[in-house]
């Protein structure tokens, strides 16, 4: 009580000793926000593919990924994502520079790079589940397979929608280069649903 | 609105752009070459897997970094991006009791089983259909 008292009277000096208080992220706090929802985000998928290994181990007579799953589709999904992760960092150098042109250009070619994913993932399900005979119900094997690439898929579909509004907002002059932390914490996501579909081609797919 | 422009160009920002985003990206792309490369291999089942996994994460890794920025946030901030990556292996532990006793169950035989005929749980329950007349 006294301390917060002292905090009142001594402007200056009080701004010295609160250093724990300040944001982990003091130039955008949005970011903040957004880094406690993927740690989440995170954990549903850390435990889902935790569960996958779990009854995979568990289980001698899980097929081999390869009989199923070719990886000459999912190789070039993985390249795709990889580019469109640099796309996106290339709009958010472009916004905060204040070059509105290259913002829109790359973010343009981000939602691209989602939709051409989410395209080649439709492609490669109706595969399996037509040529291959996969089906959820089938067993554990395709049951973890769609539950797992399908919850990125929505992810995924997810970031196209985020990625087009910002893209709508900077195309009509909503989003302005000041207000660039926006795109920040939108390339924070766009970069995760990247960085878990990496974990999830060498766990599902190459294992 | 002219003060908030400064404030974008502000050494803070600058910092991030240092970061040479081409070279991240021939990297990670190396890394998924070599990826392939060690799936196509017939090597070793657990060489293979512990080669994939290694190189899996060390993209991860480098994506949260250099894309995500973690590398140049406040290092306090490593402690959000690291809660489920702990939580995880914790839960990896959990998951081992389960799978490393799997093999336990022909051992069975050893716990007490109850023997048909024996009275388990509510005795009244299962009562045969003969019986129910009299």
């Amino acid at each position: 009580m006294s301390e917060a008292a002292a905090i009142e009277t001594h402007g200056h000096e009080a701004v010295q000793v609160d250093q724990l208080e300040t944001s982990l992220t003091p130039d955008n706090s949005g970011k903040l926000g957004m880094w406690v929802f993927l740690a989440g985000d995170a954990m549903t998928f850390g435990a889902a593919i935790a569960a996958y290994g779990a009854l995979r181990i568990g289980n001698p007579n899980w097929p081999s990924p390869a009989a199923y799953l070719g990886i000459t589709t999912t190789a070039v999904m993985t390249f795709i994502l990889i580019c469109s992760s640099v796309t996106m960092v290339e709009a958010l150098s472009g916004i905060q520079h204040g070059n509105m042109s290259k913002y829109k250009n790359f973010m343009a070619l981000t939602v691209l790079g989602g939709v051409l994913f989410l395209g080649m993932q439709a492609f490669e399900w109706h595969h399996l589940l037509g040529e291959k005979g996969m089906s959820i119900k089938r067993d554990l094997f395709d049951a973890t397979f769609f539950i797992l690439t399908g919850f990125h898929g929505c992810h995924v579909f997810g970031g196209v929608v985020y990625n087009s509004v910002l893209f709508i907002r900077g195309a009509t002059g909503k989003l302005t280069p000041a207000r660039s932390g926006l795109v920040e914490i939108a390339g924070l996501y766009w970069h995760f649903v990247d960085l878990v579909w990496i974990l999830i081609f060498t766990f599902i797919y190459l294992i | 609105m002219t003060t908030q422009a400064a404030v974008s160009a502000s050494p803070v920002h600058a910092e991030h752009h240092e970061t040479n985003y081409i070279a991240v990206f021939i990297y990670l792309s190396i890394l998924t070459a070599v990826e392939l490369g060690v799936y196509a291999m017939s090597l070793p089942q657990i060489l293979r897997v512990g080669l994939l996994v290694a190189l899996a994460w060390a993209k991860a890794v480098i994506v949260a970094m250099y894309f995500m920025h973690l590398a140049m946030e406040k290092r306090a901030l490593w402690m959000i991006a690291m809660t489920p990556v702990v939580l995880v292996t914790f839960l990896c532990f959990m998951l081992l009791p389960d799978l490393t006793t799997r093999m336990w169950t022909h051992f069975d035989h050893k716990i007490k089983v109850p023997v048909s005929g024996e009275a388990v749980g509510p005795p009244a329950a299962q009562v045969p259909p003969g019986a129910s007349g009299s």
